[in-house]
């Protein structure tokens, strides 16, 4: 009896991964699928913060490709070694912060790991020539599979046809003729392989798995790194950048500004590690401040906090400041005016 | 067969799923696991993961306020 071949599947819960599944499963190869988290997928994190999005379905498309292809599916935390990819890109940064080819490199390779720890034999992933200007061009998706380490045994079966012969071609697991040769950025193609298959549903591809494609989550992390003098940062960094609107009233400190309910509630997870403003005499945000302040940054403070709230039109209001210990100050100030607030503030 | 408690509160999906994932490795076909979370995004992504790992959810309840999820399951085979 002949061995059963296995490959490992790059899922990220779009519809490319999906595809390109079920194209090796149709070839009767087990397929088993990876997702990584490096703590800036959007998948999951931000619809669970914000109640204004509690409405929306709550699925995390990764899991839920993997049921519909009934594979299973392995969700591996790879936050910590993110950071060397992100801090030190090899070739460099897209039109944000987005690393994407020392990323997917990055990706292959732990790829690369998981199936010589777990006895599978290639790897394939969703990739397209032509789709992404980084990672998904002719010349760079074999730059991937060098520096990977993979080389042969990384497959992508939407796009082989365009590629050079892999080892899972060459030794006759899989038949090259039933795989696919679309390129470019047109969804056309994956659109009718879709309807092939019968899949109806499945996540619409946005190109923006990732909040480092997001100009205005890298200027916030942009702005972290400038402030602590290198690139460092931890996961509740990366956290905090998703929430609330970030202002920089001066060069030593910021705030973090609530914008909804959701968001507050999350944000008093991180109040025994930042000193926070609140309204007490009429409804407003919680503010996070990150920095060093003196007595006349907690009055302004207290003054943006006042004018983010329902009292930002009275003369005055009551906000407290909360040191990360507890010790609580109420004190009363005027909300900052419009014409004393400059928009660029705003990181 | 053993009944383990985790403690993912505060934590976001997917962080409960890949925590819940971790334990299950830990653990014996039978066992019991009781996650505790405070994501409602679990409500969904733990089944889905039991689902297709092969393990059972045995029950899922969420407090009055809704403040704390409890999810129990038992690990397959």
């Amino acid at each position: 009896m002949s061995r059963q071949i296995k490959a490992a599947a790059l899922i990220s819960g779009g519809l490319d991964s999906m595809l390109a599944v079920r194209v090796i499963q149709e070839q009767g190869i087990h397929v088993e699928g990876i997702n990584f988290f490096t703590g800036f997928c959007v998948e999951g994190h931000t619809h669970a913060i914000r109640r204004q999005d509690q409405k929306k379905q709550k699925r995390n498309n990764a899991l839920w490709v993997a049921e519909q292809l009934g594979i299973k599916l392995h969700i591996i935390d790879v936050i910590e070694e993110y950071k060397d990819v992100l801090i030190n890109p090899k070739h460099g940064y897209g039109a944000n912060l987005n690393p994407c080819l020392d990323c997917k490199t990055f990706m292959v390779q732990k790829a690369l790991e998981w199936t010589r720890e777990n006895d599978f034999d290639f790897i394939i992933t969703g990739e397209v020539v032509g789709q992404r200007p980084m990672s998904q061009r002719k010349d760079t998706m074999p730059v991937v599979a060098r520096d990977s380490g993979a080389g042969g045994l990384l497959l992508r079966p939407l796009s082989a046809q365009n590629l050079p012969a892999t080892i899972p071609e060459q030794e006759g697991w899989i038949e090259r003729e039933r795989l696919h040769g679309f390129s470019g950025r047109s969804r056309k193609p994956q659109m009718a392989l879709a309807e092939q298959f019968g899949f109806t549903d499945y996540a619409q591809p946005a190109g923006g798995c990732c909040f480092l494609t997001d100009e205005s989550y890298s200027k916030k992390l942009v702005d972290l790194w400038r402030v602590r003098g290198n690139k460092e940062y931890e996961f509740d960094d990366v956290m905090l950048l998703k929430v609330g609107r970030h202002l920089r009233p001066r060069p030593h400190f910021k705030l973090i500004v609530g914008r909804e309910e959701g968001e507050n509630r999350f944000m008093e997870g991180y109040k025994k590690r930042f000193p926070y403003f609140y309204c007490k005499s009429h409804p407003g945000p919680l503010v996070l401040a990150d920095g060093e302040l003196d007595q006349d940054d907690i009055e302004l403070a207290g003054r943006i906090t006042a004018r983010f709230g329902k009292g930002r039109n009275a003369p005055e209001v009551v906000v407290h400041y909360v040191t990360p210990d507890g010790n609580e100050t109420p004190y009363t100030v005027a909300p900052l005016g419009s014409d004393e607030f400059p928009q660029d503030w705003y990181i | 067969m053993s009944t383990h408690t985790l403690d993912v509160k505060g934590q976001l999906c997917p962080i409960p799923v890949i925590r819940t994932q971790n334990q299950a490795k830990k653990l014996a076909p039978g066992d019991k696991l009781e996650v505790l979370c405070t994501d409602p995004g679990a409500i969904n992504d733990i089944p889905a993961w039991c689902r297709i790992n092969g393990h059972t959810v045995l029950s899922s309840e969420t407090s009055e306020d809704g403040n704390l999820i409890v999810i129990t399951l038992e690990i397959g085979s």
